[in-house]
């Protein structure tokens, strides 16, 4: 399919009355080989570890792997029917979608505040970006240990020898408490990230704009509501994009920080995937579980962004 | 003129009062960094009987480190992570960048049509990935636990972003006449390329760099699936296993956790610069 003529045939004629500097091979051969030469590396592994598994993966479905086997005999559509049949998953993908919506808020509504005050004319503004980008350098699982030391032992002690009864029990015990926790270590976590890119987009709204507001009489309040808000929105759907689809496919945090429990009350969708198709060896309904998960979360992407780009305006 | 100075000293207080929450935050922020740290360096007991305190009454104690850095494997795990982000990251850089330039200065279907898939598969997620990868490289072709396997899928996987960035760049900051100049010198394609146009991309090089090293060495999900030797465990593997381990012996948790984070807050400390610049370009970007 790759290196077929007709891919190459499509175009020849423009390119080759453009006289493309470099790259003017005449023939299907030399194009072929200057073509391979400089892409072939890059489109063969993205071809044998992206899309093959991609489509591999769409087949999978349809089976019944264990995971050992040799054979994959052919089920139709079982798995599907087995992933409407599985309360778990269905259980888990809820619990996300409120962890996520819960998160996101909480990220975005942070890192704005973080952003806005930086960049507000304050002394050692490349040191608190810095700082408060800290916990993006490491990873989930890394994280996740660090916390649960805290909200287990540190918290404790404390809850203990101050009285304060929220934090004299784990948190992590508790399951209300322990999707809590999830929740402030995802937005620990992301607000950062998220600030860097708030303040670009701050330092990005022209000067002028809101000089013209605070001589029209505008408040600094007004003038933030009304000038600056409306030029962030592209910053605001890259930092929801990015925290909605972070959020839902979280794993190492959630493994790390409390293992899915207590009694699987923080199991997100991601791990039950996981424990479907490798600790349950159902791989078939694990990967067609997988795959309406991205669907969901494609969908949720494209509109969020969609609306988004809706409310952009030109400076 | 009254006015205006009650607006200023308003503005100071507001000023002073966005001061005091950064900073308070920022505290905050850092206090779990910090009791890890200083529980690192107590006794066993005192870890768990007074984790709020700072030193440890009966002295500092350096046991934790050195049980923890041999129970963790410690210098063969940085090895080995050391190893798999070089390398992927090295590969990741020159095919992409290769492949980029094919793609920008031609106009080939088969370029078209292999970017346009490639910034599609950007949305794809791991987990959609995960289980056909470990059936067909796995089960099939046997190819797991092993070092070189991993690089690999780091290089497929890593791919699409790293072809887009470079798309982006070549097409917008590289100077066609550049290399018009070069083939009149008599520079084949090849020489081209390494000797005029990858020393122009020195800025978004550093960018990638540090978005896939910082991905492939805190990597979990990936190197968790294909690496089952413990030999050829990477930091965040080892630190994984060593805490499965040794969960009651919390301050050796805590040593090993803070030799984990060490390496990447020392290289934060040189590098901060560029890394938070090559991260807002790079998300901005994409």
């Amino acid at each position: 399919m790759a290196f077929s003529p007709s891919l190459f045939r499509k175009n020849s004629k423009i390119s080759a009355l453009k006289g493309m500097v470099q790259m003017n091979e005449k023939t299907l051969a030399a194009k072929t080989k200057t073509f391979l030469m400089f892409a072939g590396p890059a489109v063969f592994v993205f071809i044998a570890v992206l899309i093959v598994p991609l489509i591999y993966g769409v087949y999978l479905t349809f089976t019944s792997w264990d995971g050992i086997s040799n054979n994959k005999p052919f089920v139709g559509l079982n798995n599907y029917i087995e992933v409407f049949k599985d309360k778990e998953f269905w259980n888990s993908l809820v619990l996300t979608l409120k962890y996520v919506a819960v998160s996101v808020v909480f990220i975005n509504l942070i890192a704005f505040i973080l952003a806005f005050f930086v960049t507000s004319g304050i002394k050692g503004q490349n040191f608190l970006r810095a700082g408060f980008f800290t916990p993006n350098l490491i990873g989930g699982v890394v994280l996740g240990f660090i916390w649960r030391f805290v909200f287990a032992r540190a918290l404790v002690s404390f809850g203990t020898a101050f009285d304060i009864d929220i934090f004299s029990t784990s948190w992590l015990s508790d399951p209300q408490k322990a999707f809590w926790a999830m929740i402030i270590v995802t937005t620990w976590q992301y607000s950062g990230y998220m600030m860097l890119i708030y303040i670009a987009g701050l330092m990005g709204v022209p000067k002028d704009l809101t000089e013209a507001a605070s001589i029209d009489g505008a408040t600094g309040f007004q003038a933030t509501r009304h000038v600056v808000l409306p030029m962030m929105v592209p910053s605001f759907v890259i930092c929801l994009f990015l925290s909605i689809t972070r959020c839902f496919m979280v794993y190492d945090l959630n493994l790390s920080l409390t293992e899915g429990g207590p009694f699987a009350a923080t199991r997100m969708v991601a791990m039950h995937v996981y424990k479907k198709a490798f600790e349950a060896k159902q791989y078939g309904t694990g990967q067609a579980e997988a795959l309406i998960l991205f669907i969901i979360v494609a969908i949720i992407g494209i509109t969020q962004i969609t609306l988004g780009k809706r409310k952009e305006v030109e400076a | 003129m009254k006015k205006q100075v009650i607006g200023g000293n308003k503005a100071r207080a507001f000023l002073i009062f966005k001061m005091f929450f950064l900073i308070v935050l920022l505290l905050a922020y850092m206090v779990p960094f910090f009791l890890i740290l200083i529980n690192s360096f107590k006794r066993k007991s005192t870890v768990i009987k007074e984790p709020l305190v700072l030193i440890d009454p009966k002295g500092i104690t350096l046991e934790n480190f050195i049980n923890a850095f041999k129970q963790m494997n410690y210098p063969l795990a940085f090895l080995n992570s050391l190893i798999i982000s070089v390398i992927s990251v090295t590969f990741i850089i020159i095919f992409a960048a290769m492949a980029a330039y094919v793609f920008v200065r031609t106009k080939w279907a088969a370029s078209k049509f292999f970017f346009a898939l490639m910034i599609a598969s950007m949305v794809v997620p791991f987990q959609v990935l995960m289980i056909p990868l470990v059936s067909i490289y796995g089960s099939s072709l046997g190819m797991l636990n092993s070092k070189s396997s991993l690089i690999f899928f780091y290089l497929g996987f890593g791919m699409n972003l790293a072809v887009f960035m470079y798309h982006g760049f070549i097409k917008s900051s590289v100077p066609i006449s550049l290399e018009e100049a070069a083939k009149l010198d008599g520079c084949t394609k090849f020489q081209t390329f390494f000797l005029v146009v990858l020393p122009l991309l020195k800025s978004i090089t550093s960018t990638m760099i540090v978005l896939d090293v910082l991905w492939i060495w805190n990597d979990f999900l990936l190197p968790s699936l294909v690496l089952g030797k413990k030999e050829l465990y990477t930091l965040p593997l080892s630190t994984y296993s060593f805490y499965g381990t040794y969960s009651n012996d919390l301050g050796k948790i805590m040593a090993g956790l803070v030799m984990t984070v060490l390496p990447v807050i020392a290289l934060y400390l040189f590098l901060q610069k560029h890394i938070i610049s090559g991260i807002v370009s790079g998300a901005v970007k994409s």
